[in-house]
């Protein structure tokens, strides 16, 4: 909202030497943040009017020229020819005799560009004949500024005139303040922040004159919707009066272009006391204006050319031949005010804030209007404001006063019983009744302080008090927030994070602790990436949540897994020449079940809000949501940490992937089992299968070649993607210390040769088994393929340690444990050693 | 060896008597020192201790003197033997210390070489910054909630006294699932999370909430349709809003130093009332910068004060739809933007800079911010 110092200060007493700022400051003192002040015109210097006296046309240039003298008063002239001034100027829409602004030398223009005396054309050019858009008062193409006949003298301060130097207050208003939307509004939140009084214009009921014509009758069917309509019909109105250059300068400045008198002086009084006006072209109307809901299959060219299609839940202004305009949201083209209007009906209402707010969102249609009536306005207003337009009207559009007409029906007032402690308990600050009292009273509040709790009438013009914590809340801010002291709530002991909280820290720091780098991708998915990590039709990964109003049309899906995102943001990484990138992720997708649709329900429940839903609505509620896990997801290409000097780089391989996957169990004490598995879009061939106690939890391994290359990613990267909620929910809490036994260790190595489709980790779990309790440790060193080794077989080598709690070993028993576990692998796998 | 001869006079037994011992001992003292390396020490040790040096044989002439000067002589030769021993023992750990540093020195290197090796892993700051501020609350007794980022339109509009008609609930800002009838939507805040403990939690509620939010704006230097905020809120009898002042004050002061206050400014929010703005009073010029055109201040702009979040006491139409008795409990509930608070703290100046997983920029702030 923008508010003209100037303007406001018609209203409501500001010390003369308060600059825009510190009236910023004023306001922010109530609460109204203030995001920016301008100046009008960014000119200084000696701006004057003139009157064009004689024009030469120079025809001797490639364009043409005027050599001008122009009147500029007798204090404005130079010695040689007192009172006048020669200017050349290149445009020309005006004649001799006209009104203009003239730039005297010194004057400094919008651009830092100072005016000087100099020689052009050859001719003295004494100064500039102005520009709306050299002034920076506005876009108009339309050359030089004329101002109508007879409202300067020659040598008048221009500044005043244009409403030059007035500074503009940029103010944001919350959607809870409608009423402030006017510089009425603005004015009284200025009075009160000075404790100073306030005139309120919004009470003056313009003096019109006697009525004398053929009223246009007034009717709403709907009194819910419109409980007040006011009509103001005027004759005589000339539709070439030009709007006065003040109104225009303030129009300009809260951002409104000018149209012509009646329309502009609509949008005058709107600004001025915050009631919304149409005028309707008066001899356009048959019969009588009603507000009334739209029927089905009726349709309205609005004044912006659009041809709408109206409802039943739109609520119009008719007559009884045609839609004459969207309620309090836009006018409609057919009776709007033209250049050979004469007549004027002006509709001034009252209508339900939610109708005009439906209809605005439904028609994609925000207007100066519909802002305003869908926060609220005085239900009071229509019949002053109303009255100050057709008193506008009458001055300086000649037009004559035909009458009124108005239904209505009368207002239940609003009264509150208010307890005057209340604004104390709720900042936990003491305001004495006196000031309480007072604060409502400048609200416009009548306050009854006889009983107790208090009965408090709000006024008309505040719609968004209608309980007592509004009240409570206006007491605190016009008291001032910053007379809230600080005091800190005692919250009853507390246990810290809870377990799953800590242990998914402790996975994050884990992953980076081994090099991997956290990033937090967008969930947005789409088909196309599916499609390039070779996921098949019918994986339920792509039975995703869908939006409706997805950014790109390409990503209209919510993630089922984190590959895509961390896909994308290795192919970042890469394009910006990293070769050796570890990413990892950790983060929610959403998983339909299979009979939860990607598009939700189509009447989802609605619980009641003036009560805590039942069970049986929380349990509808949850019903809606897709189950949203935790993943954990890590891609990996080219070396997980730099290499010695020297020393060659070694790439993250399938196995890094698996063990980290493995190494996060450990850290949080769970047994990941590995087993062969076969999923998009890892490498068939190299792709582990992630177990908690036979649970599939996820995959890890080589992504599949054809999958890179679809995503331009380098050959073998490496990537991990698992179900961290399950993970975690596994978690071993309180981990247990194990037996430090210190008797000496034995070590044996064994190599034995298994069919080359037997999984090592199936024949280390069979030793380990047989091996007993004497082994300590097991760990498979290299597999080797080959010539050493019968066709289609292969050579699985482990490191076993023996240990026992209370001896040292003898070596019967180890190589007894060691054999055991050979025999055992040989009966299960047809192992031999080598 | 000769037999023992009570007849013989020990000073007649030239290499045992003190003259001619002391120069066995100087002789050899002189030797140990004039030893250059453990090598040369050995050779000297054995010619002056060895079975062949002076000293030994000399003693072996201690058996053939009688009795009576044995005891004489014998204590001569310890003196003797036990000043070369000395001797030699200092100088071995002269000469092991010369060695052992010139080791050292042979084996040094150029240890900036040493770059290149060190883990590169690093957690990205909107998940350590919403640890932070977790652990902040947390020390204060609140419990750490969370919410799915799916979310019902009930809990992430109407609960919150967000009507059906509020601006907010268009597809213009908020993102709806299937359709814009659906009930369901990306949370717009983590709001809803608040209703779910107040739904779920025992009272009084002390919560902190960080999380993921979304909004229909598209991505720029500023604005990310995928953003992050923390909210607080704490349900308790005789809750104030001097209450609310305190906390954000202990909160700015534990992220951004001792003494930093915030301020309150008049605000709306359909879920609080009274509604505040939260500044925090400039961390790095402290209000110096203002109307001091010498040191301008690039954090603050000059303003002396930073815009943080919302705040507000919990409005009572909140409390009744989740079933608390506005007239037993009063609340408070504030939220800030993660990337923002990011920003002004780290001096991010883009956006994107969190949302591409560009390594560097992880990298930067290792396991924590
Ligand atoms: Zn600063």
């Amino acid at each position: 909202m923008k508010i003209p110092v100037s303007w406001l200060r018609e209203f409501v007493e500001i010390p003369e030497n308060l600059s825009g700022r510190e009236v910023s400051e004023l306001l922010l003192s109530v609460g109204f943040e203030v995001e920016g002040v301008d100046t009008v015109g960014d000119v200084r210097g000696p701006l004057v009017v003139g009157r064009v006296k004689t024009i030469e046309e120079l025809t001797d240039f490639k364009k043409p020229i005027r050599w001008c003298t122009v009147e500029v008063g007798a204090a404005n002239g130079n010695d040689a020819t007192p009172g006048i001034r020669g200017i050349v100027c290149g445009a020309r829409n005006f004649s001799e005799g006209d009104l203009v602004v003239v730039a005297l030398p010194g004057t400094t223009l919008p651009g830092d560009f100072t005016i000087a005396t100099r020689e052009t054309y050859g001719h003295i050019s004494d100064g500039m004949i102005c520009s709306v858009r050299e002034l920076g008062i506005g876009d108009e193409h339309d050359g030089i500024l004329i101002l109508p006949a007879g409202s300067a003298t020659p040598g008048d301060n221009a500044f005043p005139i244009l409403g030059l130097g007035d500074e503009v207050l940029d103010i944001s208003v919350t959607p809870d303040r409608g009423y402030a939307l006017s510089m009425r509004g603005m004015a009284r939140e200025a009075a009160i922040a000075q404790r100073v009084s306030f005139n309120d214009p919004g009470l003056v009921l313009a003096d019109l004159p006697e009525a004398g014509g053929t009223v246009i009758p007034a009717a709403s069917d709907d009194y819910q919707a419109c409980d007040l309509l006011v009509l103001r019909t005027l004759g005589n109105y000339n539709p070439a009066a030009p709007t006065p250059d003040f109104i225009k300068a303030r129009l300009a400045a809260v951002g409104v272009r000018s149209i012509s008198l009646a329309v502009d002086l609509t949008n005058y009084v709107m600004f001025e006391l915050g009631q919304p006006l149409h005028a309707f072209d008066a001899d356009k109307i048959t019969g009588t204006i009603r507000a009334r809901w739209a029927k089905a299959g009726e349709t309205l060219e609005t004044l912006d050319g659009v041809k709408r299609d109206l409802t039943t839940e739109d609520l119009v202004i008719a007559d009884d031949a045609r839609v004459l305009s969207l309620a309090g949201v836009m006018g409609g083209a057919y009776s709007e005010i033209s250049e050979t209007t004469t007549r004027v009906v002006l509709e001034a209402a009252h209508f339900d804030p939610t109708v005009i707010a439906k209809m605005s969102r439904r028609h994609k249609l925000s207007s100066e209007a519909s802002r305003r009536l869908e926060r609220g306005v005085d239900r009071m207003l229509p019949p002053v404001a109303s009255a100050r337009f057709a008193q506008l009207l009458i001055e300086h559009g000649g037009a004559t006063f035909e009458g009124t007409s108005s239904v209505e029906q009368a207002p239940d007032p609003i009264v509150i019983s208010f307890d005057p402690n209340l604004p104390g308990q709720v900042a936990g600050h003491t305001y004495e009744s006196a000031t309480v009292e007072k604060i409502l009273a400048s609200l416009g509040c009548s306050v009854d302080t006889s009983k107790s709790p208090w009965s408090v009438r709000t006024p008309s013009w505040r719609p968004d008090l209608a309980a007592a914590i509004d009240l409570v809340e206006e007491v605190i801010r016009i008291d001032g927030y910053e007379k809230v002291p600080a005091t800190l709530p005692t919250a009853p002991a507390g246990r810290g994070l809870t377990e799953l909280q800590k242990l998914q820290r402790r996975a994050g720091l884990h992953l980076a602790g081994r090099g991997l780098v956290e990033v937090r991708n967008y969930p947005f998915v789409g088909v196309a990436e599916f499609d390039a990590l070779g996921i098949p039709a019918s994986d339920s990964r792509r039975h995703a949540v869908q939006l409706a109003n997805a950014l790109s049309d390409e990503q209209p899906l919510m993630r089922t897994t984190l590959l895509p995102g961390l896909t994308g943001a290795l192919a970042r990484n890469i394009s910006r020449g990293f070769t050796d990138v570890a990413l990892f992720e950790i983060a929610s997708v959403s998983l339909l079940s299979a009979d939860q649709s990607a598009t939700g329900v189509t009447n989802p429940p609605r619980p009641s809000v003036l009560q805590r839903p039942s069970a049986t609505d929380i349990e509808a509620l949850e019903a809606l949501l897709p189950e949203q896990p935790l993943h954990l997801g890590a891609l990996l290409t080219g070396a997980l940490k730099p290499a010695a000097l020297g020393a060659k780089p070694t790439p993250a391989s399938w196995s890094d992937a698996i063990d980290i996957a493995l190494a996060l169990g450990i850290e949080l004490g769970v047994e990941i089992e590995v087993s062969a598995g076969e999923y998009a879009p890892w490498h068939p061939g190299r792709c582990a299968a992630l177990s908690i106690n036979g649970e599939l939890i996820g995959y890890a391994g080589e992504l599949a070649p054809k999958a890179l290359e679809n995503l331009g990613l380098p050959k073998r990267a490496v990537a991990l993607e698992l179900n961290l909620s399950a993970l975690l929910a596994a978690a071993n809490v309180v981990a247990s210390a194990p037996a430090i036994w210190t008797f000496p260790v034995a070590k044996e190595d064994i190599a034995l040769v298994v069919k080359a489709d037997v999984a090592a980790t199936d024949v280390l779990n069979v030793v380990r088994e047989a091996a007993g309790e004497l082994l300590e440790d097991i760990r498979l060193f290299d597999v080797y393929e080959g010539s050493q080794v019968a066709e289609g077989h292969k050579s699985l080598a482990f490191a076993l340690r023996f240990r026992a709690q209370d001896r040292t070993l003898a070596a019967d028993e180890v190589s007894a444990a060691r054999q055991a576990g050979v025999d055992a692998a040989a009966k299960s796998f047809g192992a031999s050693l080598r | 060896m000769s037999a023992p001869n009570k007849s013989f006079d020990p000073v007649e037994v030239t290499t045992l008597s003190p003259e001619v011992l002391a120069g066995f001992v100087s002789e050899a003292i002189s030797a140990i020192s004039a030893a250059n390396s453990l090598d040369e020490l050995k050779e000297v040790r054995l010619a002056h201790t060895g079975d062949r040096s002076p000293l030994s044989l000399a003693n072996r002439e201690i058996g053939a003197l009688p009795p009576a000067a044995k005891a004489e002589a014998g204590k001569r030769m310890g003196e003797s033997r036990g000043a070369v021993n000395a001797a030699l023992a200092a100088r071995t750990q002269e000469l092991e210390t010369l060695r052992d540093a010139a080791l050292l020195i042979e084996e040094s290197v150029d240890v900036t070489t040493a770059t290149g090796v060190r883990a590169q892993g690093g957690r990205h700051p909107l998940t350590t910054i919403q640890e932070q501020i977790a652990d902040v609350f947390v020390a204060l007794g609140y419990q750490l909630a969370e919410g799915p980022e799916i979310e019902s339109e009930w809990l992430n509009f109407d609960a919150l006294n967000i009507a059906p008609d509020h601006p907010a609930r268009t597809m213009q800002d908020t993102f709806f699932i299937g359709s814009e009838d659906s009930g369901i939507v990306l949370r717009t805040h983590t709001s809803p999370v608040q209703i779910r403990s107040m739904l779920n939690r025992e009272l009084p509620i002390y919560v902190i909430c960080p999380g993921r939010v979304f909004r229909t704006d598209e991505l720029d230097s500023t604005h990310s349709p995928v953003f992050h905020q923390v909210e607080g809120l704490v349900i308790d009898k005789g809750i104030t809003m001097a209450d609310l002042k305190g906390t954000l004050d202990h909160f700015a002061q534990s992220m951004f130093g001792e003494g930093i206050v915030t301020r309150l400014r008049p605000s709306y929010f359909p879920f609080t009332e009274p509604s505040a703005e939260v500044d925090l009073q400039c961390f790095v010029c402290r209000g110096t910068s203002v109307d001091n055109p010498d040191a301008p201040c690039r954090t603050c702009r000059s303003e002396g004060w930073i815009e943080w979040g919302g705040c507000g006491m919990v409005n009572p139409k909140v409390l009744v739809a989740t079933g608390i008795d506005p007239e037993i409990y009063s609340g408070f509930a504030f939220g800030m933007g993660l990337e923002r608070t990011l920003m002004f703290r780290h001096g991010i100046t883009d956006m994107r800079d969190m949302v591409e997983g560009d390594v560097r920029f992880t990298r930067a702030f290792g396991l924590g911010v």
